[in-house]
């Protein structure tokens, strides 16, 4: 079923320009002491330096929990790596790997070498502590900055990421920002450490449309400045399309297909990828027309079952 | 709309929803005393009509005050003034039968199908239970009535007995859309019914919802904050902001010219599922949605409305 576009991920070379290379991972988790469910199941891509790849799907699809065993939480979750390989390039140049690193050596990555920005910054932050405290925490622990260097850091990571009146906005609680600021300092936490890699898990998902574009526009251009990778979660084949160099289509744990965002939009060979691009209203499609339109149905019959 | 297909005999040309000049507002109270402090302009001089078989989408982002509106016209908050005509009868202040008797002609679709489903009944409680309350037939008719509604969804009827849980989220709001039809109604509220969907089932339930219509001549209320679905399913377009209809007319005009900057920039905000339609430009602003909140004695300005062309208004901007 998959379709191996992409000739890079099968090969194991690491190549020169490469970031992250996920090779045929599988994550499973327990339901009992039997059985397991396999919740991604032999997912292979790579993301070259300052590339942006789109990892799309549905709900349950597996593009998440992907995300998250790049940066090894999924074992919190119970999740176990069931086979596969994540390798990264540190900053050093040194290619580590990731899926069987002790966890020690993991938290020094975290946030150094891979961020992640989740979709809900209110349970992200920690509610009693000012932002800019929460910037600086990163910086001291990563990079042994003292205190007052690691605030005037987060300030300029403030700024970086456009927060008006930023001198300010460093001593408010979370609970003082509205839901787009609040994703601005989320991103400014992420970058304050200079990772080579940020994990965006639908960062714009609750966000209103005009809040949404702005932050999408504010990801674009920090990557330009400081050249950094993104791997982009999203179900929003919208925000794909504004964001993504590369795009991987996930269904039920594997990569269904995968290729330029040129590729995946207007050369779809996947009957899913085809159905899920039928389904995405395309604003400007009914500038001829007077009445509503029904959908095409694109019929793809991956239906959902009860659980 | 013209060749909406209908049992009915109503006029359908005639407006079944006239909203005018509707306001409402909540009271923020603080100390003691419970002082006003302030007042939350979530609906201002909001008028508008629906036609039966018609599709009248509000959109707008967060606060604007769309979901304010739909929970005024179901009587689910008490508006400062204005006035909510069903099928030419007033609402507000109106009498318990009248009010009844919208009640079972309007019925609303809610966002979130984990939460508007109660978990305790079995899909066929939960479809009869409005007919029960209405009281529309023994038991076993209303029971083959609840197949008949499932299979309208196209669930099948074996699945009556199970319980919300056993459904994914598209089955659901499908069962919360057969739930709305159980009493036949004239006027359904779709409150971002489509917001939590994964897009697949985004596109079955607009269409299941537009099949719906066309059959029966609903009227539908669309409260959605997403343009481009807007587009695929809407007759006509009010656009809102701070609480005010900005900009109303018919989709066509309000999306291919648009009049009010909000509805201008709104519409430049969407992401677009082309790649080739990537804007180049870069919009570093910050400027956020401002608050609707008031003090107690702020008087408002007011904006008349200007007439573009026959079906295509828009709000005076000062």
């Amino acid at each position: 079923m998959p379709v191996p576009a992409d000739p890079s991920p099968t090969a194991t070379a690491f190549e020169d320009d490469t970031i992250l290379s996920v090779e045929d991972l599988r994550v499973s988790f327990a339901l009992d002491r039997r059985r397991t469910f396999e919740a991604v199941r032999g997912v292979s891509f790579a993301i070259r330096r300052g590339e942006t790849l789109a990892l799309v799907g549905e709900s349950g699809s597996g593009k998440s929990v992907t995300a998250m065993t790049v940066m090894r939480l999924t074992e919190h979750d119970g999740a176990r790596i069931a086979g596969g390989r994540i390798r990264m390039r540190m900053k050093s140049g040194v290619i580590e790997e990731i899926t069987t690193l002790p966890e020690a050596r993991v938290e020094r990555l975290r946030g150094a070498e891979i961020s992640i920005v989740f979709q809900d910054p209110m349970s992200s932050l920690n509610p009693v502590f000012r932002v800019g405290d929460q910037i600086a925490e990163g910086i001291i622990r990563h990079q042994g900055k003292s205190v007052p260097a690691a605030r005037s850091i987060a300030l300029n990571m403030l700024k970086l990421v456009r927060v008006p009146d930023a001198e300010r906005r460093m001593d408010h609680y979370p609970h003082q920002l509205s839901g787009g600021m609040r994703q601005r300092v989320m991103i400014a936490m992420a970058l304050a450490c200079r990772p080579s890699l940020m994990i965006l898990d639908e960062p714009t998902t609750a966000l209103d449309v005009t809040i949404q574009a702005q932050i999408l526009d504010l990801v674009r251009a920090l990557q330009q400045e400081i050249g950094m990778s993104v791997l982009f979660i999203t179900h929003d084949m919208g925000v794909v399309a504004e964001i993504a160099d590369r795009v991987c289509v996930m269904l039920k744990g594997e990569i269904v297909e995968s290729g330029t965002v040129d590729e995946i939009f207007n050369h779809a060979r996947h009957g899913y990828t085809q159905a899920l691009i039928a389904a995405v209203p395309r604003l400007g499609s009914m500038t001829d027309q007077d009445a509503p339109e029904p959908f095409p149905v694109v019929a793809y019959s991956a239906e959902e079952t009860p659980a | 709309m013209s060749n909406a297909s209908t049992s009915r005999k109503a006029d359908l040309s005639r407006p079944l929803v006239e909203v005018r000049d509707l306001v409402t507002r909540f009271d923020l109270r603080a100390g003691l005393m419970g002082k006003v402090v302030g007042r939350v302009h979530a609906v201002e001089d909001v008028s508008f009509d629906i036609i039966p078989g018609e599709t009248l989408a509000l959109v707008g982002e967060s606060g604007c005050g769309k979901s304010t509106v739909a929970r005024s016209i179901m009587q689910l908050e008490k508006p400062v003034s204005g006035s909510i005509r069903y099928d030419g009868v007033e609402l507000l202040g109106g009498s318990r039968q009248d009010v009844l008797r919208f009640r079972r002609e309007a019925q609303m679709v809610f966002q979130d199908p984990f939460s508007s489903l109660n978990p305790r009944m079995t899909i066929a409680n939960t479809l009869m239970d409005p007919m029960r309350v209405h009281r529309l037939g023994s038991d076993a008719e209303l029971r083959a009535r609840a197949a008949e509604l499932l299979a309208r969804v196209d669930l099948p009827p074996e699945h009556l007995d199970r319980f919300p849980h056993a459904f994914s989220g598209g089955q659901r709001q499908r069962i919360c859309i057969a739930r709305a039809l159980a009493l036949d109604p004239q006027l359904i509220i779709a409150d971002e019914a489509v917001a939590s969907l994964d897009v697949t089932i985004q596109a079955q339930v607009i269409n299941l919802l537009m099949d719906l219509q066309r059959e029966r001549s609903i009227a539908i209320l669309f409260i959605s904050h997403d343009m481009a679905v807007v587009e695929r399913m809407a007759h006509r377009v009010a656009v809102m902001y701070l609480g005010e209809i900005v900009e109303i007319g018919d989709r066509r005009s309000v999306f291919t010219a648009p009049q009010h900057p909000y509805t201008r920039k709104l519409l430049s905000t969407i992401p677009v599922a082309d790649p080739a339609r990537r804007p180049r430009t870069r919009n570093l602003m910050t400027e956020e949605i401002p608050s609707a909140v008031r003090p107690p004695d702020f008087v408002r300005q007011k904006r008349p409305m200007r007439q573009i062309s026959p079906t295509h208004w828009v709000r005076e901007s000062n």
